[in-house]
């Protein structure tokens, strides 16, 4: 088994830790996230051209045709290309512009048309808000009766911890957030959970197990004597997300791309981020090994 | 003895195999292109002879028929090659006629003894076929609006029926306000409201000499008034997506005051749009009587019955648009009817034009304004025409015993059902509030083929690295754990087509991530065992220990991992839901297979055996 001094090492790990916690809430600040037309309304047309279309003339025929405000980007291979129009919608916007594209000849087909109107997004936006609050919450909660509330803080911190920092990388590489990287963001919730619990499940059992009172050593053991699991589940669920991500399409590259990052950070986390924070709340073997002396000192506090 | 089992467990664990497997199994066979048969309206019924009709065209146009049948007066004609389907269906809607509607479809193929237990394969979102997704919003303060506007337009009639005078009356803020010039009028008009309408609360002020008094909606009648809305929206949307000829549409209530409508295989919104906003409406009239002349008489045929017809009179008493509500009931002698409301203007001249001609027959005409596609060949090239027609037939016609008011009946149906039909068809000939479109997506045929493609490709990638990684890294073990992954992607697929999910392209993702996911269990276990065996146990000891002891781990990490599927499940919409479906089944196949399904193989070939090492 390896002996890998983990916890020695913490201060490190917090460092890194707090570097990509200031960059992400800082890109978040500045540049917000890049949402998607689920949240934010609007119009999308997607169309696919027989052979690949210079992005600049796609623009200008746009603009030429009376269209403002819009942006065009390839969406996957080079072919398909993707209007968003933040205006209003009109039902047949889908074949008008696939017909403005395709007016100089050119073959074009239209691939998929949406709306979102604007109110439908802010009321999701919102209800997803309250999702992920509600959804860390509970975790908590379970965690704090199952174990004990320090293990709820660290469980709590550490998936805030993932999530900021998920979301710091949707907006610094202002990649586009829907609803399906929202599905995403609370898959690696379960996923980094997962993780978390079987490090503290072990944290426990080894706490109860021995006498020694160096919390330090009891962190490190245990989180050595997971990591070969740690590693194995890590990587078996990243590749199984390599194949999403190469082979699963455009839909679903968002997708993908969260829950790999997001995998990642959880298993930084639940070793570093979950086990060092019980070492700042000072977890004692009587948080968990109540004696009727400990019972009396939990009275008293706050 | 350590490592085995009672023999029902065994039987058990097998007994759920066996199920799993029959119920997944309809998932293998590829749903045949189909062209479904049915009636326009609930009274044209689907023979044998129009099967034969239909099949005859097709043997005429040269289209390869695998097999017809006719089920719950619907026809079902399978075809041999896809491609020929579009052809199909207008072949089949030109050989049929206006009354029975044609519609492209995907027949499963489901051997008889699988659909004899139940057994049906997933149904596919609508991100994997195609189709159009409309998200409607009703207009819930116009609802409001139009049922205040009713009530004071009756209210008016009232006061100058009953010869009270009032200065002034407002409709505004969900309240009808009428001002007074004396309090004695004021006392009276209050009296005679209350007596007619107990959804309103009623508050009297002085303002000067005006008397005000000011009646404003109750919140049950308020949250009564916007479920009829969204009630009758839905009904009249229903009827209008059957018209369209889609197989398995749906239309759905979402929220308080909105309403999906999914149409999976329509490509052309504008036509669906068109469609499901199209108006149907309705229209009274007298019977012509023997001296009516010959130029003010209209001739109509009975919907029911086509072969029977009417002469009606030429003026129209009313149109649908003055039916505000419509239900039905029964009378004191047990027989159905459809009580009608209608608003202001539409009740007293109902009154008026009644009272005149008792002993006459009313007829209620329904009309209306349909239209079809076909695809015709111009040029080498298939294009889509659109037809639009107007029908007018004759739904009712029923003697006026006595003066109609604006609430009456009709009376002299022949069974509940047609009863039903009929306020069904008042209600649907208009919205109750204006809607308007909040979402609209159209996933094109070739992109859903392209997903389903994709994701397939992207399960059977993932799954074929996970094996090669576990056996790598676990050797014999590590075959026990792909032998319960591979029964665990059975049971998912199995569990989730008893259910009758739908798969969209985020509910195979989460397949995947279930894959990667699922071996969780197996590698706790393995892990376990080798350091049992580290720890100088005997092979069995370590296998038992390995087993008991990571349990509670496996059951923490994935009860909360539950709770945030279910916190998913019920917070996301559409595809989020497919997505969180999946995750929360895979969760529970995956502690069975991993924990009880691992562990009953390994019993079973190396339990209790006198092994001296573990290829681990």
């Amino acid at each position: 088994m390896p002996q890998i001094d983990f916890m020695g090492k913490r201060r490190i790990a917090y460092a890194v830790s707090l570097l990509l916690l200031i960059v992400a809430l800082g890109s978040l600040a500045i540049q917000h996230l890049n949402l998607g037309l689920d949240f934010t309304g609007g119009t999308l047309v997607e169309v696919r051209y027989d052979t690949p279309p210079e992005l600049d003339q796609v623009r200008s025929t746009l603009s030429t045709a009376g269209y403002s405000n819009f942006s065009v980007q390839t969406f996957g291979s080079p072919s398909e290309i993707m209007v968003r129009l933040q205006q209003s919608y009109d039902q047949s916007i889908g074949n008008q512009v696939t017909q403005t594209l395709g007016a100089d000849g050119e073959s074009v087909d239209l691939v998929r048309a949406e709306f979102v109107g604007a109110q439908v997004g802010d009321q999701l936006r919102d209800q997803s808000g309250l999702g992920l609050l509600v959804a860390l919450g509970i975790v908590s909660l379970y965690v704090a009766f199952r174990f004990q509330y320090k293990f709820a803080l660290g469980v709590l911190l550490s998936l805030g911890h993932d999530v900021v920092i998920l979301l710091g990388v949707f907006s610094l590489f202002r990649i586009d957030f829907d609803l399906t990287v929202l599905a995403a963001v609370l898959a690696v919730i379960g996923y980094s959970l997962n993780d978390t619990i079987i490090v503290y499940d072990r944290i426990r059992e080894n706490i109860r197990k021995s006498r020694t009172t160096d919390m330090a050593a009891i962190y490190n053991d245990a989180i050595n004597q997971t990591l070969a699991r740690t590693l194995s589940t890590s990587g078996t669920t990243l590749l199984v997300l390599f194949a999403l991500f190469f082979l699963g399409g455009d839909m679903i590259h968002g997708f993908s791309l969260a829950l790999i990052i997001g995998v990642v950070l959880g298993t930084f986390s639940s070793v570093y981020v979950a086990a060092a924070l019980l070492l700042v709340f000072g977890l004692q073997r009587a948080d968990l090994i109540p004696a009727k002396k400990e019972n009396a000192e939990d009275d008293e506090l706050p | 003895m350590l490592n085995r089992y009672p023999l029902w467990k065994y039987l058990l664990i097998l007994l759920v195999l066996v199920v799993g497997v029959l119920y997944a199994l309809p998932n293998l066979y590829p749903a045949d292109p189909a062209v479904q048969i049915s009636g326009a309206s609930g009274s044209d019924t689907v023979t044998a002879t129009d099967m034969k009709q239909a099949r005859a065209a097709l043997d005429d146009a040269g289209i390869g028929v695998q097999s017809s049948s006719l089920d719950n007066n619907t026809g079902l004609i399978r075809l041999r090659d896809g491609d020929k389907q579009l052809q199909a269906r207008d072949v089949i809607s030109d050989a049929l006629g206006q009354d029975f509607v044609a519609a492209l479809n995907l027949a499963d193929s489901t051997p008889g003894w699988l659909r004899a237990i139940g057994a049906q394969p997933m149904k596919l979102g609508l991100d994997l076929r195609g189709g159009v997704h409309f998200l409607l919003q009703v207009d819930m303060d116009a609802a409001l609006q139009q049922r205040l506007d009713v009530n004071a337009s009756a209210m008016r009639e009232t006061l100058r029926n009953e010869r009270i005078r009032y200065r002034d009356n407002q409709v505004e803020d969900r309240s009808i306000r009428f001002t007074f010039a004396s309090e004695e009028d004021l006392e009276q008009a209050e009296q005679l409201f209350r007596q007619q309408y107990d959804n309103f609360n009623f508050e009297q002020s002085q303002q000067g000499r005006a008397q005000t008094l000011t009646m404003s909606l109750t919140q049950q009648a308020v949250s009564d008034i916007q479920d009829y809305a969204v009630n009758q929206n839905l009904t009249t949307l229903r009827n209008r997506v059957n018209e369209l000829g889609v197989s398995e549409p749906l239309v759905q209530r979402q929220g308080p005051s909105r309403i999906v409508v999914e149409l999976p295989g329509i490509q052309d919104t504008a036509e669906a749009k068109r469609v499901v906003g199209a108006t149907a409406n309705l229209e009274f009239r007298l019977e012509a009587a023997g001296d009516t002349p010959a130029e003010e008489q209209e001739s109509f045929r009975f919907r029911n019955d086509s072969s029977r017809s009417a002469a009606l009179q030429k003026d129209v008493i009313i149109t649908g648009d003055r039916v505000s509500s419509a239900s039905t009931s029964f009378d004191q002698n047990g027989r159905p009817q459809v009580n009608i409301n209608l608003d202001g203007a539409g009740g007293s001249k109902m009154t008026r034009i009644s009272r005149d001609n008792i002993g006459r027959n009313m007829a209620v005409l329904y009309i209306q304004h349909k239209s079809r596609t076909r695809t015709v060949m111009e040029d080498g090239e298939q294009v889509e025409q659109r037809d639009t027609y107007t029908t007018r037939r004759i739904i009712s016609l029923a003697t006026i015993q006595s003066t109609l008011g604006n609430q009456f009946r009709i009376t002299g149906l022949d069974s509940p059902t047609e009863a039903r039909e009929l306020s069904l068809l008042l209600r649907s000939g208009s919205l109750a509030a204006p809607i308007y479109f909040a979402q609209e997506r159209t996933i094109g045929p070739s992109l859903g083929q392209q997903n389903i493609d994709r994701g397939i490709m992207s399960v059977l990638v993932g799954a074929a690295l996970l094996l090669v990684f576990m056996v790598i890294r676990y050797k014999a073990f590590g075959l026990i754990a792909n032998a319960a992954l591979t029964i665990n992607l059975t049971l998912l697929i199995a569990a989730m087509s008893l259910l009758g999910a739908t798969l969209t392209l985020p509910g195979i993702a989460g397949i995947v991530l279930t894959l990667g996911m699922a071996v969780d269990a197996n590698v706790l276990i393995y892990e376990r065992i080798r350091e049992e065996l580290r720890g100088r146990a005997s092979v069995q000891q370590a296998i038992h220990n390995g087993y008991d002891r990571a349990f509670t781990s496996i059951l923490d990490a994935n009860i909360t991992t539950l709770l945030v599927a279910v916190i998913l499940f019920s917070i996301g919409s559409g595809p989020v839901k497919g997505f969180a479906v999946t995750l929360s089944l895979g969760i529970i196949t995956s502690v069975f297979t991993g924990v009880f399904v691992s562990r009953a193989i390994t019993n079973l070939t190396i339990g209790g055996k006198p092994l001296k090492k573990l290829w681990i």
